[in-house]
């Protein structure tokens, strides 16, 4: 019940705003800028939706709703996941909203479908919200699709090298969701740990697997020294929980998803084994960063009292991100966007801007971010299960430091090309 | 070998879960002719009501917070049922499609209302101490005693519906019922009554599935369609309306999940289909359906 | 009854052909285009898989869940074997022959399934198609090699007509709407011939159809067929409206957003499997201004059970009670419920009738 009354009130307080700047005194310029919002308040992944339009809101109301002395007008949509339902929502932003810009979507095959819709658009342009699948800026990329935040091969950067080297582990059991995004994961962490010499076994899943104590007891009996869990969701608490259930001791090495709030806030036995998990990905709870230190402050203080999670979810942090790119080029073209958004997109193209983690963002020459990615911990502090940053890879780009040519020529990450290998 | 026994053991705990929720729905089914397609909400209804009341007890470190947490999401399942049978079903008795299209009208609101309600965010309960974790099983070792517990119950649901429906006074109402409603209610009996009675026992079932699997899975949105699915499953390969055909049907989707995850994951999903297909050919009432 | 009908419809389609240039007069030009393209075209392309479930139920009786997975099944079809498509999987066709090849598939699956679903009927056949359509859901989600698993394939951008590019909204609404149509009337067709008159039949007594020599399971499979051919042309239609085709489009809530439209619109005639696409669209677009887009669920929740419990022919039963109203016709005997209530009459059910 709270949770519903909050959502509807950030709506009406987000509408309330967005009417008061209209009839403060300073304002008056042209049009506004229609900025158009997607992302996922329907269905299972409703709950990062929710925290991205948090942070939206709470940086837009942060500047007054106001950039280069144009006012922006804030359109939420809303889709289920479903890359369909994110079209058909992009569309009605575009046709009938006549949004100039959309920041989102969410999840991978969303942020695909609207790469691929972008294609056909001319005068707009789309940012990505927090979708992390590598191909939609990297193979096939579309002129109009800016993406400020990393992708799922990215955020891995790191963390084989910290396994094989600081852990002296020299075989792991790789869990992972038999599809796009936990391949996307499991390359990443293979490239490094594989060219180091460490061996990998890996044990897929289908997506919606709920039981996973066959595969726990293969694992446990393996020589594995770690296991190394990709799950999304659901799927990562059942095999969490049943990993505790079952006993198991071996360490854990955790995908991205894995070690985020909407995870931890969830309760059950999972709480024990995952405290102490090692994982790697774009932002953590805590970062010994001011930028960061700021933000988080700023988004308890406008939402803890909300239904806010204790510290900003991934996706809220993405679509934050995103979002800062819009403004940063906004700012640099002074709210221009004529000539089918000509200036404004070259100005987006060459922005350089601080993520909200303190992190610095570029674009390469495919509009995806180069950017820094944490080496993370779970921590018990203060009776709640924290993910600190104790590291920091500084300008990751997409292919992991591989020259681009020979990175593409590995193939697309699947279970038959999961990246081992060796030097 | 050992890992053979743990894939058989995983596939029979897995294999009672599944027959504790697909029991009420036969039972509905085989008893008032209704599919009942918000058989997965009241799954997912006693889940989240049984949670809400388990939390704050398990705060205060109470050790009968997972029994009352249970009793409270099978009893709220319970009432729902009556009531759904009472207040939509009930009037329009025989007419079988337009009852499993207002069960599905109301899955849907349900689904969502509890999204509003719950938010997104999964649950499990934590099993007491009793029944938490892991027991020496000969021939697997170490096995979560809690699915073991799982196994009881099934048992227990099974006897127990056999003995209601075989050995009481209720029971002989109810197959009357089903044999001639109109004979049954000259003989004095309030045959809604008894509609409801049924519809209020499949639902709590359904919501002890909802608290015991829980406890062994997480709970989030989108379980209901996997358990209606499930008991649709079930059913139709054990066969309509019987508790044995239900039992049996479990045991096969059950294992066969199992084998399958173990042997070749991508196309376990193909396994079960296979059996349903299989046995839709040869015996379209089911295994041990009436024909 | 049906020769009245006639030049009503023509006369709607009429209509239909002309929006694109009637909107305009309406509406500001961004708006027309929304409407014609994003709530017209959608709501067409919707209401052919719902009325290949209408078509089943109106003149079989059969209530068949497993359409919007043979819909997919043309649209995975054509996603694979088409060029250009992202990731590429055979991709070897042009449009034209991948289109074909598609509705193939479609009529394919519509077939087994009619087969596999053979000796079920009423409320066991709608359990078994669900189920039917949850398993290939299922499969295709979880397969990586065939159907790219959960993010499915992209890049179906659609042909070129005569040199009219499929991507122009235009040109996409009236090729929807054209196949709309010859299906619509192909069905009306379809239903006067002899095939048509013994599946009729069939709906009201299996038995006496079964006793006149004819062969029930053949004509049962050859519906299901057809109707696996309608599903298939939806199908197409919205792999190249949606630029590509992933597993949520066939899941569970899609299946169901597809009876619920032939339930809103009616399951008594073809025409309701639009009128209820239509609804459904609109209060799928606008659901957010209505109400509360996080809560659209429940509004269509609610649109679904109260014209389920108010009036279980839908929409079109709730014109022709007006009509009968106006014109105080007295009840035509059989359509009067559609197909929702007049079940063949089982024993159970004749059981319950008072002595």
């Amino acid at each position: 019940m709270t949770i519903r009354m909050t959502r509807r009130a950030a709506l009406l307080g987000g509408a309330g705003l967005a009417a008061g700047t209209l009839a403060a005194p300073a304002v008056a310029q042209p049009s506004p800028i229609r900025l158009g919002g997607l992302t996922t308040l329907e269905g299972p992944f409703a709950t990062g939706g929710q925290d991205a339009y948090r942070c939206v809101q709470m940086e837009l109301e942060r500047i007054n709703h106001t950039i280069g002395g144009r006012r922006i007008e804030f359109i939420r949509e809303s889709s289920n996941a479903q890359a369909d339902v994110a079209l058909a929502r992009a569309r009605k932003l575009i046709e009938q909203d006549n949004v100039d810009i959309i920041l989102g979507p969410l999840s991978g095959a969303e942020g695909i479908a609207l790469r691929d819709y972008s294609r056909t658009l001319t005068g707009k342009t789309i940012v990505n919200g927090s979708s992390g699948a590598s191909d939609t800026t990297l193979r096939n990329p579309s002129p109009n699709f800016f993406r400020f935040s990393t992708d799922g091969t990215q955020w891995m950067a790191g963390l084989g090298r910290h396994v094989f080297q600081q852990m002296g582990i020299r075989e792991v059991a790789v869990t992972a969701g038999d599809y796009a995004f936990p391949y996307a994961q499991v390359f990443g962490f293979n490239l490094e740990f594989c060219r180091l010499g460490g061996r990998v076994q890996h044990y897929w899943a289908p997506l919606g697997t709920t039981d996973f104590t066959s595969q726990i007891a293969q694992i446990n009996r393996s020589n594995a020294g770690a296991v190394v869990v990709v799950h999304g969701g659901t799927d990562g608490l059942a095999f969490m929980t049943q990993y505790a259930q079952a006993g198991g001791s071996k360490p854990l090495i955790g995908g991205s998803i894995m070690a985020d709030q909407t995870m931890l806030s969830a309760r059950g036995p999972h709480r024990r084994v995952m405290n102490g998990m090692i994982s790697g990905g774009p932002i953590a709870d805590v970062i010994d960063d001011p930028t960061w230190r700021e933000f988080v402050e700023r988004y308890r203080r406008r939402w803890l009292n909300e239904g806010g999670f204790q510290s900003p979810s991934i996706h809220a942090v993405n679509y934050a991100t995103n979002l800062h790119g819009i403004l940063h080029a906004l700012g640099a073209v002074n709210g221009d966007l004529s000539n089918n958004q000509a200036a404004f997109q070259r100005a987006l193209a060459a922005a350089e801007i601080t993520a909200p983690t303190g992190a610095a963002v570029k674009l390469d020459h495919n509009r995806q971010a180069i950017s820094d990615i944490f080496l993370n911990k779970i921590e018990e502090r203060q009776g709640t299960a924290q993910v600190v940053a104790f590291g920091r890879t500084q300008g990751v780009n997409q292919t992991l430091g591989m020259p681009e040519a020979q990175f593409l020529q590995l193939g697309a990450p699947s279970r038959d090309n999961a990246g081992c290998v060796a030097a | 070998m050992d890992l053979a026994a743990t894939i058989l053991l995983n596939g029979l705990t897995l294999a009672a879960l599944y027959f504790i929720v697909a029991s009420g729905f036969s039972l509905i089914f085989g008893l008032m002719r209704v599919v009942n397609m918000a058989h997965g909400a009241m799954y997912l209804i006693a889940g989240y009501v049984g949670y809400a009341v388990f939390e704050p007890l398990y705060d205060r470190d109470v050790w009968y917070a997972w029994y009352v947490g249970l009793a409270a999401g099978v009893a709220f399942a319970a009432v729902f049922g009556a009531l759904v049978q009472t207040l939509l079903l009930g009037w329009m008795q025989g007419q079988e499609l337009r009852q499993a299209l207002v069960t599905i009208g109301l899955s849907i609101i349900v689904a969502d209302q509890l999204l509003a309600t719950y938010g997104g965010t999964p649950r499990q309960f934590f099993a007491p101490d009793a029944i938490f974790g892991s027991t020496q099983v000969p021939g697997v070792g170490g096995y979560p005693t809690f699915r073991l517990v799982q196994i009881g119950v099934a048992v227990a649901v099974g006897l127990g519906l056999w003995l209601l429906l075989n050995r009481t006074k209720l029971g002989i109402m109810i197959r009357a019922g089903v044999d001639d409603r109109q004979m049954l209610g000259a003989c004095g009996v309030n045959v809604p009554l008894v509609g409801v009675a049924v519809f209020a026992l499949g639902a709590a079932l359904a919501g002890l599935g909802g608290v015991i699997g829980a406890t062994a899975q997480p709970l989030a949105q989108g379980a209901d369609g996997r358990f209606l699915l499930i008991s649709l499953v079930v059913v139709i390969v054990g066969g309509m309306g019987s508790v044995t055909g239900t039992a049996l049907g479990a045991v096969l989707v059950g294992v066969a999940e199992q084998i399958g995850q173990a042997m070749f994951p991508t196309y376990s999903v193909i396994l079960t289909f296979l059996i349903m297909v299989t046995v839709l050919a040869l015996r379209p009432q089911g295994i041990l359906g009436r024909a | 009854m049906r020769s009245r009908a006639a030049p009503w419809s023509l006369l709607g389609l009429a209509v239909l052909l002309a929006l694109p240039w009637l909107l305009p007069q309406l509406l500001p030009q961004g708006q027309a285009q929304f409407w014609t393209a994003s709530i017209l075209g959608r709501a067409i392309v919707f209401g052919i898989i719902a009325m290949s479930l209408t078509f089943l139920a109106t003149y079989g009786g059969f209530v068949s869940l497993a359409q919007m997975m043979i819909a997919g099944i043309a649209g995975y079809t054509l996603a694979i074997f088409v060029e250009g498509a992202v990731p590429r999987v055979v991709g070897l066709l042009g449009y034209g022959a991948a289109i074909p090849l598609a509705l193939l598939a479609a009529t394919a699956m519509g077939i087994l399934m009619g087969a596999i679903s053979l000796r079920s009927r009423d409320i066991y056949l709608l359990m078994i198609t669900l189920a039917l359509g949850m398993g290939v859901f299922r499969f295709i989600e979880t397969n990586i090699a065939w159907f790219n698993g959960y993010e499915g394939i992209r890049n179906v951008v659609g042909p070129s007509l005569f040199g009219l590019d499929f991507r122009n909204a235009l040109v996409f609404y009236h090729a929807a709407l054209g196949t709309a149509a010859l299906l619509y009337f192909g069905i009306l067709y379809l239903v006067k011939t002899p095939f048509g008159l013994v599946l009729q039949g069939i709906r009201d007594n299996p038995r006496r159809v079964a006793a006149l020599g004819y062969a029930v399971g053949l004509h049962r499979i050859a519906a299901f067929g057809v109707a696996g051919f309608i599903a298939g042309c939806g199908g197409v239609l919205s792999t190249i409206y949606n630029i590509g085709i992933s597993p949520g489009s066939i899941g569970l809530g899609a299946t169901v957003n597809i009876l619920i439209m032939s339930v809103i619109g009616g399951l008594g005639h073809p025409i309701g499997a639009f009128i209820g696409s239509l609804i459904f669209t609109v209060l799928d677009t606008f659901a957010a201004t209505i109400y509360d887009r996080d809560r659209f669920n429940t509004l269509i929740g609610l649109a679904f059970l109260a014209i389920v419990l108010v009036s279980p022919d839908g929409a079109i039963g709730v014109g022709a009670r007006l009509r009968r109203l106006l014109t105080a016709q007295p009840r035509p005997a059989s359509r009067v419920c559609g197909e929702v209530r007049s079940r063949p009459p089982s024993t159970r059910t004749a059981k319950e009738e008072p002595p």
